[in-house]
């Protein structure tokens, strides 16, 4: 269902040329933004061993807030208020929305995908 | 439009776009949008690897790789150290198998794009759409007559690629006497990870400290000073390492007596009962042959909204072999991130879509000053349009301002998080 979905996105991103600039409303866009994190807090946000936290399945307004926090200076961080600073407020939003819209669960075992052919 | 994935999503399962559906039958069918053929498999080029898999699992990709397993850097000084195992820092490829990766354990020769393909050692093709080369670093020997030649490569190690080399050097540092001298030399900046070297000093003295305490470090650094996190390893220096380190900036090697293990500056001689030179860096072999470098016969221009060659057009060049843009470290975590623009490039311009002309990434470096403690250097870079490169965002980013246990522990979460990111 979830990969229909994409799928879904995938396409009618392809056809509707009104959304393939890249706001922070482009869905794929927010992805891009989103992956930023990934290095640190694994990939969709899924982190292994849970050290830095998984993001994955957060809900959108509490990790906006806590992001606009750190990004204030207002919630303490070893590392998070230098990173916060980087974004503005409006690519904050989109990566929390993308965070907010990938269900959590466990890291990274990938599904077994058909190999790729020559 | 300021919709949500998920509001996008229930958007779309009420109605609209259904004629969309048709189109999703093929999207599991590698290689029907296109063949993408990666060289190397380090950071950059695996998480390239995962990440078109990934993103579009209609596009083929091979990723050629000429070591069984990922070793990583990050963290290898640690088993210098005594700190950590290199099977602690070793990746099996088969994660990006599972991915639908056909991973060739072989080594390319030539890149020969007006035939659109790579040609590898044991006379296989592959033909591609586009191609990634992520060579990483190679060593320029030519500059150190003295360690031309295998005899004096095998006795003065660099041990900055991890595998053998860095088990080799353990070795050695623990065949050293008590009261010995550990000489380390450090390359001319640009080299990979500005810290690491730094980070090596602390791991070193924090096993002389324990094993052999009257040993002493001898720092060569052709840098005229620290080139990173200077204030936070000073700390260390000064501190529980203090009287063991004698460091000497602007000490650019000239050449080696590898059976002495001297090192040779301008009017000077430093003999040590080890001696570990870093020689300095050029982009890999492979980057070279396939006419990529444009700057200062090191290094590999692209542009960085897709990490497209600026010498060559469809193929795209990642990792430590680029020139850096301002303010870019050659780094583990930078590798990553540009194998995610990559890739999303890489999918865009195989289906024909427009690229995304704004993107940012981020730089996230961790280094242990012993068993436990660590401090981190990051930054975020994002694209500007006039200058058409990445620049460091003002006001963002920084460093501890100390080490810490806490820090150590997420200097760790790092390093598992990059490894199953970039392999996984």
């Amino acid at each position: 269902m979830r990969l229909a979905s994409k799928c879904l996105m995938f396409a009618l991103l392809g056809a509707g040329s009104s959304v393939m600039e890249a706001g922070a409303a482009d869905p794929a866009y927010a992805r891009s933004l989103a992956a930023t994190c990934f290095t640190c807090h694994g990939t969709d946000g899924r982190s292994v061993g849970g050290v830095p936290p998984s993001l994955a399945g957060q809900n959108r307004d509490y990790m906006l807030q806590q992001l606009k926090e750190f990004k204030a200076g207002k919630r303490p961080a070893t590392i998070m208020h230098q990173q916060a600073k980087g974004y503005t407020d409006q690519e904050l939003e989109a990566i929390a929305g993308y965070f907010a819209s990938v269900k959590a669960g466990p890291a990274s075992s990938p599904p077994t995908a058909p190999a790729s052919r020559y | 439009m300021s919709l949500t994935r998920r509001e996008f999503i229930r958007w779309l399962s009420a109605g609209a776009g259904v004629s969309a559906i048709g189109g999703c039958a093929t999207v599991e069918e590698a290689g029907t949008a296109g063949r993408v053929v990666i060289v190397g498999g380090g950071f950059s080029g695996a998480t390239a690897a995962k990440y078109i898999r990934l993103w579009a699992p209609d596009i083929a990709v091979t990723l050629v790789e000429r070591n069984a397993q990922f070793i990583s850097c990050p963290m290898s000084n640690l088993v210098l150290g005594g700190n950590a195992r290199i099977e602690d820092l070793t990746t099996s490829y088969d994660g990006l198998r599972k991915r639908g990766v056909r991973v060739l354990r072989d080594e390319a020769v030539a890149v020969e794009h007006d035939r659109r393909q790579v040609r590898l050692t044991g006379g296989t093709t592959l033909q591609y759409d586009r191609v990634i080369v992520a060579p990483g670093i190679d060593f320029i020997y030519d500059a150190i007559p003295g360690l031309n030649g295998a005899e004096a490569q095998n006795r003065i190690l660099h041990a900055w690629k991890a595998g053998p080399q860095t088990l080799a050097l353990r070795r050695q540092i623990e065949a050293m006497r008590d009261g010995g001298v550990f000489v380390f030399h450090i390359p001319m900046a640009p080299y990979r990870c500005p810290p690491g070297p730094y980070e090596r000093v602390c791991q070193v003295a924090d096993y002389l400290k324990r094993a052999k305490p009257r040993s002493k470090i001898i720092v060569l650094d052709s840098n005229p000073d620290i080139t990173s996190k200077k204030g936070l390893f000073l700390q260390s220096w000064n501190g529980p390492y203090k009287g063991m380190i004698d460091y000497r900036p602007n000490s650019e090697l000239q050449d080696v007596d590898a059976r002495n293990q001297t090192a040779i500056l301008l009017g000077d001689k430093v003999r040590g009962d080890v001696l570990n030179v870093v020689p300095p860096h050029r982009a890999g072999d492979i980057a070279r042959s396939a006419a990529l470098i444009t700057a200062n016969e090191r290094w590999c221009g692209i542009d960085w909204l897709t990490c497209e060659s600026t010498a060559v057009k469809g193929i795209h060049v990642l990792g430590d072999a680029t020139l850096s843009a301002p303010g870019m470290p050659k780094s583990g975590s930078m590798a990553n991130q540009h194998g995610k623009i990559c890739a999303g490039a890489v999918v865009a311009l195989l289906k024909g879509r427009p690229v995304f002309q704004n993107p940012a990434i981020m730089n996230a470096c961790y280094s242990m000053v012993d068993g436990r403690s660590a401090m981190h250097v990051t930054s975020i870079h994002k694209y500007d349009p006039a200058k058409k490169t990445m620049v460091p965002v003002k006001g963002a980013g920084g460093v501890s301002p100390k080490a810490s246990e806490q820090e150590g522990t997420y200097a760790w979460g790092w390093a598992r998080n990059i490894w199953a990111d970039t392999l996984v």
